[in-house]
């Protein structure tokens, strides 16, 4: 089994887009698309990564990614955030609260796929 | 003061250009030559039928001519000039300006002031543009679908070896998504077309800035804790500083009579049920609603938003949580429980909905519509709603309420006004 990645995110044909490329490149994908209950997802296997979008239904994905790290089972996980704002203040934001990249919709499917190798590199 | 250019000086400096002779233009509009003179020299103030009459014979608008003008034109002359610093100006004649070619300097000072009206609507739109809640969700939509889209797409052009299983089903999920990206387009279009009409009448309303100025805060003010005084100096706006000054005093009545620390710990002993905590504490239920909704955030209480209408179902406070927001322009969808509520006063109610659209916050909503103020045999008591709203577990079939008819995907909705723009 290749290493896991853990994707949050409430668009079901964003999902599986994603999804198609990462398991191409040889990753197993778990996905979740609510946000109030991403946390009890994370901890039932802690994943190698975290993609994270930004607006999820029931909590936001900043809130997650405090909870995130504030805890030692996940705060070393590295966590990708997606958003549909680019904004300086919210790259701020995502990576004040220990964000490890910040990756703006629309984004291309080399550049996610990108981004996760050079994450996934210890 | 040599930025004022009085009357007398307009006048002399008017009369030498036409090239009258003073002894002409006193004889003209009935005055000896002498006190011209001294009406020139600024020794004598003139006003009603006599200025008319100079500014008759001076060919010129008497207001051009009257003193109150330098400060109504030369400032906004100077304001434009500092606007400019590259353009060279003749900085040290601008009195002169106002002086000799009135006309042309009131003209160039109403441009000034007419800028600068449009950069304050600018401003004043461009931040809407960032914050309104209901244009972030709708332009978060578009982009999804677009990034969607272009992630399906590169993938059937990138991958020569799709299976034929994947090709239907990504081609599928670009049919849906472009139909999406269209009606998602129309929505964001009707956010901005509501966005520009409102922009047409107002810049900022005294809520919008009770609101900014309560998020900068967090919606929490350590200091009502603590029995302080707040005061609102900083917030230009008297309008908006008579809201939240009211604010300031409903909260301080309620945080006396519902001590922070006490109210947390019933509050998560309770799970936050506002009906248990008013017969607790033994006060009314919207004093619930309020202090639930300012709990402060760093104390792990969980999000909760606020809304307060009027009798008339004019919104006079919210604080918005998550995509919960009503809108400003009164346009709000009458099926929220806080206008249920006004319907049947003293009356609970207690509801879940969600706006309508694909992956929308389910909210659990408390309103009760209660009398304010002293009660009186010589008058109507006076009545306001307020709400409690906090997201939903996802179990709960929520209601669908709109977020207003121009923007509403809900077709057969009997409370419906306008015909929706998506």
């Amino acid at each position: 089994m290749g290493r896991r990645v853990l994707l949050i995110e409430d668009e079901p044909n964003i999902i599986e887009a994603i999804s198609y490329i990462l398991s191409k490149d040889g990753w197993t994908v778990h996905t979740h698309s609510d946000g109030e209950t991403a946390m009890e997802k994370v901890m039932q296997g802690v994943p190698d990564l975290i993609i994270l979008d930004v607006m999820l239904p029931g909590r936001s994905g900043y809130d997650i990614l405090r909870d995130l790290k504030g805890q030692d089972a996940t705060a070393d996980v590295p966590v990708m955030m997606l958003t549909a704002r680019g904004q300086a203040k919210d790259r701020e934001m995502a990576i004040d609260l220990g964000a490890t990249r910040f990756m703006t919709k629309p984004f291309s499917n080399a550049e996610v796929l990108e981004s996760v190798r050079a994450l996934a590199t210890p | 003061m040599p930025d004022r250019i009085l009357t007398g000086t307009r006048a002399r400096n008017r009369r030498l250009d036409l090239g009258l002779r003073q002894a002409h233009v006193a004889k003209v509009v009935g005055i000896s030559g002498s006190y011209l003179n001294l009406i020139e020299h600024n020794r004598r103030r003139i006003g009603g039928k006599l200025l008319a009459d100079l500014a008759r014979v001076l060919e010129i608008d008497a207001a051009l001519l009257a003193d109150d003008t330098t400060d109504a034109i030369l400032l906004p002359i100077k304001e434009a000039a500092a606007a400019f610093p590259e353009a060279t100006v003749e900085d040290a004649r601008a009195e002169e300006l106002v002086a000799r070619f009135p006309g042309w300097a009131a003209l160039v000072a109403a441009q000034r002031r007419r800028i600068a009206q449009l950069e304050e609507r600018t401003e004043a739109l461009s931040n809407r543009l960032a914050h309104d809640s209901q244009i972030a969700n709708s332009l978060h939509e578009v982009i999804s679908t677009a990034t969607a889209i272009r992630s399906t797409a590169s993938i059937l052009a990138e991958t020569p070896d799709l299976d034929r299983e994947w090709q239907a089903r990504f081609h599928t999920n670009i049919d849906t998504d472009s139909e999406r990206l269209a009606q998602s387009s129309q929505a964001l279009l009707g956010f901005l077309d509501m966005e520009m009409e409102a922009g047409d009448t107002q810049t900022e309303s005294a809520m919008e800035q009770v609101e900014a100025k309560m998020a900068q805060s967090g919606f929490y003010f350590s200091g009502i804790e603590a029995g302080d005084t707040l005061h609102f100096d900083d917030v230009e706006d008297p309008s908006a500083r008579a809201i939240l000054q009211d604010w300031a005093n409903s909260a301080s009545k309620d945080a006396k009579r519902l001590p922070l620390d006490t109210f947390s710990q019933a509050a998560r002993a309770t799970a936050y049920d506002p009906a248990r905590l008013a017969s607790r504490f033994d006060v009314p239920l919207d004093m619930i609603f309020r202090r639930l909704a300012h709990l402060p955030h760093d104390l792990d209480h969980p999000l909760m938003g606020l809304a307060v209408c009027d009798a008339a179902g004019v919104v006079t406070f919210q604080k918005p949580v998550l995509d919960f927001r009503l809108p400003r322009s009164g346009s709000a969808c009458p099926l929220w429980p806080l206008y249920q509520a006004l319907t049947q006063p003293g009356r609970a109610i207690r509801r879940v909905v969600r706006l309508p659209g694909r992956a929308h916050t389910p909210f659990e909503c408390f309103a009760i519509a209660t009398p304010v103020g002293d009660v009186s045999f010589a008058s109507e008591a006076r009545v306001t709603a307020t709400m409690l709203v906090r997201p939903a577990r996802n179990e709960d079939v929520p209601d669908v309420v709109g977020p207003g008819c121009r923007v509403c995907t809900v077709q057969d909705c009997a409370s419906r006004r306008h015909p929706s723009l998506v």
